[in-house]
């Protein structure tokens, strides 16, 4: 690893000099009598008896501190441990019945939206299992409800609200994307369609915004492989094709209820089987785990299937005719919300082994694989905190430079966040990897019409 | 020395058993009850299997990713464990007392082999106080609380360990060490040594979550 171009006294003072509207303001208009009042008023009427028990229970004992990434990249200093966020935020605002004062919230807000991925690796590591990342986003719900939240995901949550879909994707744009992608993909495959609005299809595929806004190629994969494969699928054309949710990771909750009901109602809508979803991490925990409990589902109300798993299905059936194995080395990646909170680990493993010649794992890897410091909202607090998140990740480059000595040229990571993040961490650490996601790869080895 | 004795070990002791076993309860209930109210969907995801899958891997020496990553931890917390437990019960003096108090009584350990627990638990306090002194991320997160609950267990076993060999006023020992079992007993359900009565469901829920919804291992 190449040491980075800027020098060391020139990271720290722009890592310190952090300017975000979305703090800076909120925070000015903070009293000590208004925290106090929302502090209270969320830890006595949104939380119960498990906050609690999780407070009361924990023995202090630092057990959690090596499972975070955040803390095994800061040479093991104990403010960046689980429980010491915890520590720095939850307990102080218990501590101090609430009474904190507007600059104490700014490091609550820090910790709690910069800090932490919610990864949830802490949870296998607690002998009790305390679930830190519900402290740390009842942390993130208090600084919501106090009008402080970072600038840019607020911005994406009040995308959401106004537009349904996390990048203000306007109504029109939307059908014009896939129109233009169907076109595009006709010159490859003569009979591709979109099919938009087609009731009773077997699946109805959601993407997140950012797919249509810059990522528009991966919609034309998505329909190669749905095309090649002969599946009965099908887009909405309206509200509710979105799936991403930065709402769940703001703590607004209202919202996060709103926009699920829209993408479940669509589904129901269109009279489908299931909802395919494309290769995003923080979408399915949304869907699959968090958003549908908030709207009172027990489980989602339509199978929820994960690309993974659905290639994995489209694979097992010998569905994709495969033109050639990809050749390099790969090494996958096990994204939290879709390995921890999913399960999905050895699905996973049988399309990399079914599409790649040569698959190195990594080390830890399933669901014990060290967080890529993106997801959870982090990497949607934009470029303010850039820095920090790729220097707090320091033990996931050397996890993957070590793959990368045995081999592995191709980092596989079937989530947009862990995406985002492992291409900044690469970068960074000068790690001369690729990153792909499976549907790159399928579409890449497939076979296609002459 | 003697009427302070006869207080120490007669109403004492009933008020220490009350409020251990009292409490205990009551903090179980209320919690349950608070769950009841505030957040029944916990019980929605409850399941049997999981729970004991959870608890069990936790019980078990070097069955968890966490245990295996921390041997010296990990032989020392549950060796300190048993012996805090099997020792007091055990013990041929204590069983003696329920024998003449209520004609009960069951199987006990030599002496030697209690005298040896009591030592075993002793060190294990040391151990754990070392570690909160030196380890960075245990001192970050260390009150004084922690030193307090650790000083409430280390105590009835210190006392005791000092009345049986009667190194100094056996009297005094004697009665330092009921009163100090008694505070530990009570102070169980009101401290953070609550984790003994509360730590089967934090562990059964998560285990339930990471079996039912995430279906991964949370071990």
């Amino acid at each position: 690893m190449a040491e980075p171009a800027v020098t060391q006294d020139q990271e720290k003072e722009e890592e310190q000099k952090v300017v975000d509207d979305g703090i800076d303001v909120g925070i000015s208009r903070l009293t000590t009598d208004k925290i106090e009042t929302v502090i209270n008023q969320v830890l006595k009427t949104e939380t119960g008896a498990r906050l609690k028990t999780y407070v009361n229970t924990c023995i202090h004992c630092g057990l959690c501190s090596e499972a975070c990434h955040y803390y095994m990249s800061h040479d093991k200093d104990p403010k960046w441990s689980p429980v010491g966020k915890v520590k720095q935020t939850i307990w102080e605002m218990i501590r101090k019945k609430g009474r904190l004062a507007p600059e104490e919230i700014r490091r609550v807000v820090e910790i709690a939206h910069t800090e932490c991925n919610l990864c949830r690796r802490c949870l296998q590591f607690c002998p009790f299992g305390i679930d830190i990342a519900y402290l740390i986003s009842m942390a993130r719900r208090i600084c919501h409800k106090l009008g402080v939240t970072p600038k840019y995901i607020q911005d994406t949550a009040h995308s959401h609200s106004v537009s349904m879909n996390q990048m203000w994707v306007k109504g029109d744009e939307w059908p014009d994307t896939l129109q233009w992608q169907e076109e595009e993909a006709r010159g490859e495959f003569p009979t591709l369609r979109i099919p938009l609005e087609k009731e009773g299809a077997d699946i109805m595929y959601s993407v997140i915004a950012p797919e249509p806004k810059f990522q528009a190629q991966l919609i034309y994969q998505a329909a190669a492989i749905m095309e090649t494969a002969g599946v009965n699928w099908t887009m909405p054309a309206d509200k509710g094709w979105d799936n991403s949710d930065m709402a769940m990771f703001t703590g607004d909750n209202e919202i996060m209820g709103r926009i699920k009901r829209s993408h479940f109602e669509t589904a129901v809508r269109l009279r489908v089987k299931r909802i395919v979803m494309g290769e995003c991490g923080h979408a399915f925990r949304s869907v699959y785990d968090t958003g549908n409990r908030w709207l009172g589902w027990s489980h989602p109300p339509i199978p929820i299937v994960h690309a993974i798993d659905f290639y994995y299905e489209l694979l097992k059936e010998n569905r994709i005719p495969i033109k050639e194995k990809f050749k390099e080395p790969v090494t996958l990646h096990d994204p939290c919300n879709v390995i921890r909170g999913g399960g999905l680990m050895e699905k996973s493993r049988y399309v990399a082994h079914a599409l790649c010649d040569t698959v190195v794992e990594m080390h830890p890897n399933r669901e014990y694989n060290y967080c890529c410091c993106a997801g959870g909202g982090v990497i949607n607090c934009g470029p303010p905190y850039k820095l920090k998140r790729v220097k707090s990740n320091k033990v996931k480059a050397e996890q993957l430079m070590e793959a990368r000595t045995r081999g592995a040229k191709v980092i596989i990571s079937p989530c947009h966040n862990c995406h985002s993040g492992l291409k900044d961490i690469k970068n960074y650490y000068d790690l001369h990897m690729d990153i792909k996601f499976f549907g790159d790869i399928i579409y890449q080895i497939m076979e296609k019409p002459e | 020395m003697h009427d302070v004795y006869q207080f120490v070990s007669g109403p004492l002791a009933w008020v220490a058993f009350l409020l251990f076993i009292g409490g205990s309860l009551y903090r179980i209930i209320a919690m349950l009850a608070e769950v009841k109210e505030k957040e029944p969907f916990i019980f929605t995801y409850m399941s049997l299997k999981y729970s004991l899958r959870s608890i069990l891997h936790w019980i078990t020496p070097f069955a968890t990713y966490n245990w295996r990553r921390n041997p010296v931890l990990t032989v020392v917390t549950f060796v300190f464990h048993i012996c805090l437990f099997a020792c007091p019960i055990f013990l041929l003096a204590h069983v003696t007392l329920w024998d003449e108090a209520w004609d009960i009584r069951w199987w006990t350990l030599p002496d030697a082999v209690a005298d040896v627990m009591t030592v075993i638990v002793i060190a294990c306090c040391l151990f754990f106080l070392i570690r909160r002194v030196t380890q960075r991320e245990v001192k970050f997160v260390t009150y004084p609380s922690d030193y307090v609950i650790l000083g409430i267990v280390a105590a009835p076993f210190l006392t005791g360990f000092l009345a049986y060999h009667q190194w100094f006023t056996y009297p005094v020992f004697m009665i330092l060490h009921v009163l100090a079992g008694e505070v530990m007993l009570a102070a169980i359900p009101f401290t953070r040594l609550s984790h003994m009565l509360f730590s089967p469901f934090t562990r059964a829920y998560m285990g339930s979550e990471f079996g039912v919804i995430r279906k991964s291992k949370d071990y």
